[in-house]
């Protein structure tokens, strides 16, 4: 017998099969919003285990997300194409290793980043990883064999209704079922008082690469879907912008809440979408709600429990 | 006293522990042993350096001289969560519990030292996975039962009372299963009524988990009514060593506490 955790993954696993199925009867733009909504809840959620659970706090997901989708466009676009055709099978079957592929690259990146930088404490970690942001967008502007600052163009659309719940309901399900444990409590002890989680015997910076390089992990997931949802990706889309976007929605969510993060990420997905019209001005409608909600709710706005508590399962 | 070996049977061996801070020498050539299921106090006035020897035991600070055994094992300049891992748990002058986490997971938490399964199998969550979760619920209740803590068990930390707090704390320190307890100022802010519940219940901890406990202690009364052993420090330095009734008398201690008489 499956404890409930994983039936409810497979059930929503199958759903998302289900929906999927149907998916060319639903209009393009608005599967378009849908699945970039699916992209952005494991992307929040994916940072919320470093900003919510474990208390660090990352500027630089956009970062991760970018070596996700750069490594995944370049296995089925760029360089790595003809090495794909001539293992003779096909791309789209492929695309889940794809995916896994970009997380991986992000994940190594991640550990190279947050190994060094998490070692020490205090707000060190959200300077390194927004200047890695910065780093990332420049190196990947002067890789010409990458498109440079023009971008890769012509990225084939595997992201279906599937993989983009279905890899959104595996990272919700990682991301509980890590902090749900005796060694989950863990990365919200480390999160609550780094001294006495110490003195209690926790080594805390492995508890925060974990949680980092897991974040990254899944950040270089949500790049590889979002190239191949979008079939053109460049430097300029992966900056500091996106990065505060998803932040935003862990801060609106409430840090270290699973439900919240789901309903914010949902929320400003379709938002941002309303506000198109309004181009870059609408990062002003995103400060302003952030101030207002700092005044308003500190504690996010979908935070109803009183203690944050780990459930076995 | 100047042995570099530890002597046999004892639990915790300090041997001539010095740590400067730049020009200042906040501790000088500390020696003292604990044995085991013994309750030691470490007394002095203000500044006498009673916390940074807590603090050196715990590995917050190395030492820059002398060594520190536990089980006869080096333990010098070890990090904090290594110490633990060995078997010395402490609680802090100013409480630190996680005070966001319910009363339940502060003490799950810190049965972590004794968990089986690694972080990546909360991911698959098999039998033998869930079956150690059960087991360590069970004992998070059970210790909770003890203390008189599972009313409140599912409150954030930070909403329980000042005593509850401190007690909590103690009882997330048994939780990692300590073969020496350190206790930093638990008197501190308590009024004489609660002092006597302390000292029944660091009695009560003593004989039940079968444990050492050091007590860094300012209240004289609580020092003296429960503790066998004593180690006085002054200006960094060990005055003193005995039980209460020779501390008591000891001119060292007299003086360092009331000042020394004045000869006209």
């Amino acid at each position: 017998m499956l404890p409930r955790s994983q039936i409810v993954l497979l059930i929503s696993l199958a759903t998302a099969g289900f929906i999927s199925a149907f998916s060319s009867r639903i209009d393009d733009y608005i599967l378009d919003v849908v699945l970039g909504i699916g992209i952005n809840i494991i992307l929040a959620v994916s940072l919320n285990l470093i900003n919510g659970f474990t208390g660090q706090f990352s500027l630089g997901h956009a970062g991760f997300m970018a070596v996700g989708a750069y490594a995944a466009g370049t296995l089925t676009t760029g360089p790595g194409k003809a090495w794909i055709a001539a293992s003779g099978i096909s791309p789209a079957v492929l695309f889940p290793f794809v995916l896994l592929a970009g997380g991986l690259a992000a994940a190594v990146v991640g550990l190279a980043v947050g190994a060094p930088s998490l070692r020490l404490k205090g707000d060190y970690l959200a300077i390194v990883t927004l200047g890695f942001g910065e780093i990332i967008k420049v190196i990947l502007q002067n890789i010409e064999s990458l498109g440079g600052s023009r971008g890769m163009v012509g990225i084939p659309s595997y992201t279906t209704f599937f993989w983009s719940f279905g890899a959104a309901a595996i990272t919700i399900y990682a991301a509980w079922a890590l902090v749900n444990s005796t060694l989950g409590c863990g990365f919200l002890a480390v999160a609550d008082d780094e001294i006495a989680a110490e003195a209690m015997g926790l080594n805390t910076t492995r508890y925060k690469i974990i949680a980092f390089v897991t974040g990254a992990f899944f950040a270089g997931i949500a790049g590889g879907l979002y190239a191949h949802l979008k079939g053109y990706i460049s430097p300029a889309g992966f900056d500091f912008n996106r990065s505060i976007e998803i932040v935003i929605m862990v801060i609106l969510g409430g840090m270290g809440r699973h439900v919240g993060v789901v309903i914010a990420a949902v929320l400003l997905t379709v938002l941002s979408e309303k506000l198109r019209d309004f181009g870059d001005k609408r990062m002003i409608v995103y400060s302003a709600l952030l101030i207002l909600l700092m005044l308003a709710r500190p504690q996010g706005l979908f935070t109803w429990k009183s203690a944050r508590k780990a459930i076995a399962g | 006293m100047n042995s570099t070996h530890p002597k046999p049977g004892r639990l915790l061996h300090l041997d001539n522990v010095t740590i400067r801070f730049g020009g200042l020498t906040a501790v000088s050539s500390v020696s003292a042993s604990l044995g085991e299921n013994e309750l030691t106090g470490l007394i002095g006035p203000n500044g006498a350096g009673k916390t940074t020897v807590f603090n050196m035991i715990t590995g917050v600070y190395a030492p820059t001289e002398g060594a520190i055994h536990f089980e006869n094992r080096p333990v010098t300049g070890l990090k904090p969560f290594a110490i633990t891992e060995r078997g010395i748990a402490r609680t802090f002058q100013n409480i630190r519990l996680f005070p966001s986490l319910s009363v339940f997971d502060n003490v799950r938490v810190a049965f972590h030292l004794h968990v089986t399964q690694s972080t990546a199998h909360s991911l698959t969550r098999g039998r033998k996975f869930r079956a150690e979760e059960r087991e360590i619920i069970d004992r998070t209740r059970a210790l909770l039962d003890i203390f008189q803590l599972t009313r409140v068990q599912d409150e954030p930390a930070k909403s329980l009372p000042y005593g509850d707090q401190r007690r909590l704390e103690i009882v997330r320190a048994l939780a990692t299963r300590p073969k020496l307890l350190l206790l930093d100022e638990p008197a501190a802010g308590m009024n004489p009524a609660e002092k006597v519940e302390l000292m029944k219940l660091i009695r009560f901890i003593r004989e039940k988990f079968r444990l050492s406990i050091l007590l860094v202690e300012h209240d004289m009364k609580v020092v003296m009514g429960i503790c066998e052993r004593i180690h006085v420090l002054e200006y960094g330095r060990k005055i003193a060593e005995g039980t209460p009734a020779e501390i008591r008398q000891h001119p060292a201690v007299v003086a360092a506490y009331l000042g020394k008489e004045v000869n006209h």
